[in-house]
């Protein structure tokens, strides 16, 4: 932004009593100067805004465009998803009002005294547990990430920023109890091979997780980013996958059914699964594959030649990001991009690499490589083999074309 | 918020491994017994075979009326779809390019239809339809797509009899497929 661009308020008004105090100042259109050398801002001839005058912080007021990507025009937004400003935000880790939400059957109003998990099936105790009782247990919190399966479908690739691509992709520190030290307190019976979870939505969304990842890494957390988990994530609680896809990170968690079987519920035999060409449906598709996007410079932002960095982020549900590479020709040639640390498992990475653009037309993407060994794929590959129908589950590298006026879009369109 | 201590079991102190260890296998104590009339009241999944399916019976002429009322503003009346997914319809097009997942074409179990329906739908008032209604919806839903006929009357063995034209259109995950 130049200095010619800058907007000042003109006038700053206070209430002196404290938490009374007005804190929006009264927008006005003061000359730029004031805030250029030699002159001098407004914002330091009175004082500020009291403590505590906002008792739970907001972002500055000029940073009131930075919101979740909401589609517009759905025909009902009672199952719908809304996306990360994915192009807007640096480091890895989402800011709790901006997490990108999927509901299916809206968010729910919980009171957590009243909530009540009920553990049962395939074990020696069956338990009815508080939210006081669950923060009983030993705790331990995690950076993971969790990813919407269809971020986005195959046929919709054609969204102009990086959010509208792949916002469906979120990271936080989720604070909670081990899912097997919940289970060993009911005592999970040696034939048990699943464990049916079910929300406490209107929707009562059911998922069956393989008892393998419920007894390894699976978390039931309360707490997202250090306070308690949001509504749209779940509040009081849910369930916590790393590395799998998002329907089965159960929110509003109310029961979890030990079993021998999965439920085959709706969610995993119509909805989330992956149809191929041949007419057969791949079902159980658990893991997100790895995953990168550039989301700066990306798709409706400008750039004008010279320096830039480019940056963005990784992630794969098989552990760790072990490089990123970025062509910044078209794919001709791939550089390997600076990895921020840490480079956590099953949680984003973000990439960096300087760039000066020459200010002619190119078109530049990354690719991100697991500690598998697994290289995040062109589109053309993964649809050769799985079609254009299989909605879920594509990790395709995203590719931004850069016009000759710097303007920067979508390289598939 | 006060810190609440964590129990000391019989004076042992536990070790949980933060980065990946497995939890102590023993116990915290934490929690109550839940009883036979609360777990039945919550446990409403239903198997895929139906074993699960409650009493009760609906025919597809009730269920017709129940759909009209409650499912045809967001499904159609025909369940041709609007607001809501298709319902009916789309047999034999899986693998076309033109692929219509619906009930008919795409659901592999008739047990799941009652499970569904009875958590989730309406949807603006879910869990608000007897059993009896969720059977004669199921029924008519499965009529919608030819796989019952106007005077059947559907139960726990009926719906369960029914065997879906997609029952063995799913595999397991193969990933990864691409990107090795």
């Amino acid at each position: 932004m130049s200095d010619d661009d800058t907007t000042i308020p003109a006038r700053r008004r206070f209430l002196v009593q404290g938490a009374a105090a007005a804190v929006g100042a009264v927008a006005g259109s003061a000359r730029a100067e004031e805030a250029t050398p030699p002159g001098t801002p407004e914002w330091m001839k009175a004082p500020g805004a009291d403590v505590g005058s906002q008792t739970y912080g907001t972002p500055s007021r000029f940073e009131a465009g930075l919101i979740r990507n909401v589609p517009k025009g759905l025909k009902q937004y009672t199952s719908a998803s809304s996306r990360s400003p994915l192009q807007d935000l640096d480091g890895i880790l989402t800011p709790n009002g901006l997490f990108y939400e999927r509901h299916h059957g809206g968010i729910p109003d919980i009171d957590p005294a009243r909530h009540r998990l009920l553990i049962h099936g395939l074990v020696e105790r069956p338990l009815v547990l508080t939210m006081e009782d669950i923060r009983r247990f030993p705790s331990e919190s995690h950076i993971y990430f969790l990813e919407c399966s269809g971020n986005p479908g195959f046929e919709a690739i054609k969204g102009k920023t990086a959010s509208d691509l792949v916002g469906l992709v979120s990271c936080a520190e989720w604070t909670g109890v081990r899912l097997a030290t919940v289970l060993r307190e009911a005592g999970v019976k040696p034939e048990a091979k699943w464990v049916v979870a079910e929300g406490a939505d209107a929707a009562a969304l059911t998922r069956s997780i393989p008892i393998e990842k419920c007894l390894d890494d699976a978390l039931l957390v309360y707490s997202q980013n250090g306070e308690r988990l949001r509504p749209q994530q779940g509040y009081p609680l849910r369930v916590l996958l790393p590395g799998f896809e998002g329907n089965m990170n159960v929110k509003w968690l109310r029961r979890l059914a030990v079993s021998a079987e999965p439920a085959y519920s709706r969610e995993e035999t119509s909805k989330y699964t992956d149809l191929m060409p041949d007419g057969t449906a791949r079902q159980f598709t658990f893991v997100m594959e790895a995953k990168s996007i550039i989301t700066r410079p990306s798709g409706t932002q400008r750039i004008a030649a010279g320096f830039h960095e480019i940056t963005g982020i990784a992630w794969t549900g098989r552990g760790r990001i072990r490089g990123v590479q970025v062509t910044t020709d078209g794919g001709r040639t791939w550089q390997d991009a600076a990895l921020q640390e840490p480079v956590l498992n099953r949680a984003l990475t973000r990439f960096r690499l300087p760039w000066t653009w020459d200010g002619s037309p190119t078109t530049i993407a990354s690719r991100a490589i697991d500690e598998t060994g697994y290289v995040q794929p062109a589109f053309e590959d993964l649809t050769a083999v799985r079609g254009l129908k299989s909605f879920y589950h594509n990790n395709a590298v995203v590719p931004w074309r850069i016009a000759a006026d710097g303007e920067v879009a979508n390289g598939y369109a | 918020m006060a810190m609440r201590k964590i129990p000391v079991l019989g004076g042992v102190a536990l070790v949980i491994g933060l980065a990946g260890g497995a939890a102590s296998a023993e116990r915290y104590g934490i929690g109550r017994p839940a009883t036979e009339a609360e777990i039945a009241a919550w446990n409403i999944d239903i198997d895929r075979d139906g074993r699960k399916l409650p009493p009760g019976r609906g025919s597809v002429s009730h269920g017709r009326e129940v759909f009209e009322a409650q499912c045809a503003s967001c499904h159609g009346s025909r369940g041709e779809g609007g607001i809501g997914e298709r319902l009916a319809g789309g047999q034999g097009t899986l693998a076309t390019s033109k692929p219509i997942k619906t009930v008919g074409s795409f659901w592999p179990y008739a047990p799941t239809l009652f499970d569904y329906i009875r958590r989730a739908m309406p949807m603006n008032a879910p869990q608000s339809l007897s059993d009896d209604d969720v059977y004669a919806v199921s029924g008519y839903v499965l009529h919608l797509n030819g796989l019952a006929p106007e005077n059947a009357v559907f139960d726990a063995r009926s719906l369960a009899a029914i065997r879906m034209p997609n029952r063995d259109g799913f595999v397991p995950d193969p990933r990864p497929d691409v990107g090795q």
